[in-house]
């Protein structure tokens, strides 16, 4: 099959949809204009009020202290110490709401549309949800802080990055896990026989299924239990009890929680080096060739097809192996590999791709406040609220439901109404899809009844769905 | 979009095809038998069972679950009493009072074929209804409903939410449904929507299928589908979603919504004989709590959500079977931050007007060490899968062949689990 629709394909699919001007741009020379976007090191995003993770999460954790020390003083009735909790909600949410604005911003203004495309790609990769309350203030500056810098880095700059984020630690609960022989459990279990302290296995448990080997990718549950030993430690400074201590809201390596000795990993032993022991693991999980295969199959069902093509899913994953897990070249194959620029367009838009393409493609302001992030939420797919570990899914199936598809359209024709008048479908189409714009759209747009419509029939034209 | 205006849609769409469109995708047969409906309810995140249904009766019980064990019933924070070994929650009320009027199944030590850990594969094995992940890309119960006898719609079933989960995806015509908060399209635009999608094999089917759970929904009365709902547009106002990081209602208005406009489907006589929804936040690895506390609010949420479904099928209650299960169940004991991890063998809820109820079934494996799967988890003594048949087969009349053939490969080992519905 030809490769007719190069600019439309780079900005569509790899990019975050074209704006208007950017197929001219990116002319015949579709790879080009790609891999010119891997060149210089990523932006990191830095608008005034985003904040670091470190003095939100100090602050939440600081109300929390506050609200428990009042109830333990029992100078509240449990209706007003649940008004209190919802102060850390209040406290939170504008967090939420600035970080979330700005990536989007971001997405809908940028020039280098791949970047930001990889960025929320590793993003849902190591997926933390805000479901979760203390995400809502961390799970922006996660992004910023552990992934964006990472993006053009080595996997296991990233994964480390990620692992030892307080974020994460959160998400996945890592921060209480206590070595059941660590000093501080033979501690507490010479004073108190009702309570027993112990590991937490869902760190552990999701960075080898989710992040790295992927869930056949050779690990038993004993591995499982070793690798949470093995972390044991790994925690946040600030937090209660026997938690206390350290920087508040940073990551912290607590030696007396860790379990003690050396570990045999994936038949690896590993000697016990303390924080160094899991840094040790999380280096080999990066260099494994399951995890090459995992990481090439995931990017190759979001560039290429729901079910890519195995050959390219192989010279995916060994460009990862080649380079050690070098960013950058695995990208460069990606860009390379034919069966990405195939037609017809292989993958349907998530809500959120389509939510930021339209966006781009119609020039919309981003406005401020939550107003812009209310089309995710009536598309289905709220900003960094995956709902759980594995992140959002990625194929036709779990997004072209039919009630979904009416609300993008209800979206779309909202979107028309607003716009009317002030935008020509007509000549924006081709602006827009380039030569992957069929001639029903064309007539449909050129015989609307009215200019709002024109834009409604635009964005809900079969290939403004997909990508 | 205004219920009133796809109705007219679909009218105009009638005339224009030579009223082609209605017969096609609201085929109306069967009318005049009573209709057995059945509601599948997936709790994902693996609902912790001993927390659930509580086997207090169970000597290592109170060890196991140290400060998070639920007491005897009677005292303060007890159980629910259910056959003087096993309780309920007591956040489940409403179950209770099912189990007391003999419309409730606890099952207990249940499971997929599925024995590994991984929620994602383990939700996968749960609907795809083979022995592994992955291995089809179709959900059991659709390919139930390709030879369910008697079909009142062409819609046989309907998924409550933007999108088909696997278990409802395959043959089977089915579609999706979850209220909105835009404004309505006029049919003009839609008929042209509808042109535009005539050679786009998925889009025209999918929209297709939207305007039919329309129709359906625009032949309820109105008020009810959309109980509470705001038509009008919410943009940009804090109303019109949960805040991030808010107050801690796991599900709240929207999961109103969703079971409402469940009973709304299924009590209509000519509409879908199958619902599907699902929750989540059953993954208590930290802090889950015991009588109080995270769980209980979710199992509060989820029983009061349950409550209302009763109420809003009024009378269509009685033909109804209502299945709630999770992908696999918790570790038997409470790990290092008071909650659990993963485990194998969960519990099952199975509940209404058609179930001969007021009974547990469980071949309790017990929870000593050794009777422990793999030293940690609750041991799996009954194959969903014989629950899943059982009800497929006496309550939706699907043929047993189907059944061995299509619908659970490889589960000759799986019998039918006969008996749960009333004679």
């Amino acid at each position: 099959m030809l490769e007719p629709a190069t600019a439309a394909i780079a900005a569509n699919r790899f990019g975050l949809g074209a704006r208007p001007g950017e197929l001219a741009t990116i002319g015949a020379g579709g790879r080009d204009w790609l891999r010119a976007q891997l060149k210089a090191p990523p932006p990191l995003l830095g608008a005034a009020d985003l904040r670091p993770s470190q003095q939100t999460l100090a602050q939440a954790l600081q109300l929390r202290r506050e609200i428990q020390a009042q109830r333990k003083a029992a100078r509240v009735d449990p209706a007003a110490a649940d008004a209190q909790l919802q102060k850390i909600g209040q406290f939170l949410r504008p967090i939420y709401i600035s970080e979330a604005t700005a990536r989007l911003q971001q997405a809908v203004s940028t020039e280098r549309p791949l970047l930001e495309r990889l960025t929320q790609f590793w993003t849902n990769h190591f997926a933390v949800s805000v479901d979760k309350q203390l995400l809502a203030g961390l799970a922006g500056s996660f992004e910023r802080e552990a992934i964006r810098p990472h993006v053009f880095g080595r996997f296991n700059e990233l994964l480390l990055a990620v692992e030892t984020h307080p974020a994460m630690l959160l998400y996945l609960d890592n921060q209480l896990s206590v070595g059941p022989d660590s000093a501080a459990a033979r501690r507490i279990e010479s004073r108190q026989v009702e309570r027993k302290v112990g590991i937490n296995e869902n760190l552990a448990r999701e960075i080898l299924e989710l992040h790295t080997l992927g869930v056949g990718g050779g690990y038993t549950q004993t591995d499982v239990t070793t690798f949470a030993q093995v972390i044991t430690g790994w925690s946040i400074g600030g937090g209660q009890g026997r938690f206390a201590g350290g920087e508040p809201g940073k990551f912290l390596f607590r030696p007396e929680l860790h379990e003690p000795g050396s570990k045999v990993v994936l038949n690896t032993r590993y000697p016990d080096s303390g924080f160094g022991q899991g840094v040790a693991v999380l280096n080999d999980l990066a260099r494994h060739p399951s995890t090459a295969h995992f990481i090439a199959l995931k990017l190759a069902r979001h560039f290429i097809a729901d079910e890519p093509p195995p050959a390219a899913v192989s010279r995916l994953a060994g460009a990862f192996t080649a380079s050690e897990g070098d960013l950058p070249t695995v990208y460069r194959a990606l860009i390379e590999a034919r069966e990405a620029w195939l037609e017809p367009l292989a993958k349907y838009k998530t809500p959120s791709d389509y939510i930021i393409s339209a966006y781009r493609g119609l020039g919309l302001p981003v406005e401020a406040g939550h107003g812009a992030l209310v089309p995710f939420e009536l598309l289905g797919q709220r900003t960094w609220q995956p709902g759980s570990p594995a992140g959002w899914p990625d194929k036709s199936a779990d997004w072209d439901g039919a009630s979904a598809l009416m609300k993008r359209i209800e979206w779309a024709d909202a979107l028309g109404a607003r716009l009317g008048s002030r935008l020509d479908a007509l000549e924006r189409a081709p602006q827009l899809l380039g030569a992957n714009l069929s001639e029903a759209t064309r007539t449909a747009v050129a015989r609307a009844s009215s200019a709002a419509q024109a834009v409604t029939l635009l964005l809900a034209a079969p290939e403004f769905m997909r990508r | 979009m205004s219920v009133l205006k796809r109705r007219e849609f679909l009218n105009l769409t009638t005339l224009a095809a030579g009223g082609a469109f209605l017969t096609t995708r609201l085929a109306f047969a069967g009318v005049g038998e009573r209709k057995s409906r059945f509601v599948l309810v997936i709790l994902r995140g693996a609902l912790d069972g001993l927390a659930a249904v509580p086997p207090y009766g169970d000597p290592d019980y109170a060890s196991l679950r140290r400060e998070v064990a639920l007491r005897a019933p009677g005292a303060t924070g007890g159980v629910l009493p259910l056959n003087g070994f096993f309780g309920l929650h007591p956040s489940l009320g409403f179950l209770g009072q099912c189990y007391s009027a003999r419309e409730l199944i606890v099952l207990h030590a249940v499971a997929s074929p599925y024995r590994e850990r991984s929620h994602f594969d383990g939700q996968d094995v749960l609907e795809n209804g083979s022995l592994r992940a992955h291995a089809l890309q179709t959900g059991w119960l659709n390919r139930a409903l390709v030879q369910l006898p008697g079909q009142v719609s062409r819609e046989a079933g309907v998924a409550l939410g933007q999108n088909v989960p696997l278990i409802m995806r395959g043959p089977a015509e089915v579609t999706s449904w979850s209220p909105s908060k835009m404004s309505a399209l006029d049919e003009e635009t839609l008929a042209r929507i509808t042109d535009l999608y005539a050679k786009d094999p998925l889009l025209s089917v999918r929209l297709a299928d939207a305007l039919a759970a329309d129709a359906m929904v625009s032949a309820e009365e109105p008020a009810a589908m959309s109980a509470g709902e705001p038509r009008a547009p919410q943009a940009g106002t804090a109303a019109a979603v949960t805040p991030a990081g808010g107050p801690a209602q796991p599900y709240g208005a929207r999961y109103t919504q969703i079971v409402t406009a469940a009973a709304g489907f299924l009590r209509q006589e000519q509409g879908p004989r199958v619902a599907v929804f699902d929750t989540t936040g059953w993954d208590t690895h930290a802090n889950e709590g015991g009588a109080e506390g995270q769980l209980a609010g979710r199992l509060l949420a989820l029983d009061k959500g349950l409550a209302t479904l009763k109420q809003e099928l009024g009378p269509a209650w009685a033909d109804t079977a209502v299945l709630l299960v999770t992908e696999f169940g918790r570790t038997a004991a409470v790990n290092g931050t008071r909650g659990t991890d993963h485990g194998t063998g969960a519990a099952a809820f199975l509940l209404g007007g058609a179930v001969a109820g007021g009974r547990v079934i469980a071949d309790w494996p017990g929870l000593s060490a050794r009777a422990l799967y793999q030293g940690r988890d609750v041991a799996a003594t009954l194959d969903l899968r014989s629950v899943f048949k059982g009800i497929l087969a006496e309550h939706l009349s699907v043929p047993p062949r189907t059944l061995e053939d299509s619908v659970f490969p490889d589960s000759a080992a799986a019998k039918p689990l006969r008996g749960l519905l009333r004679a």
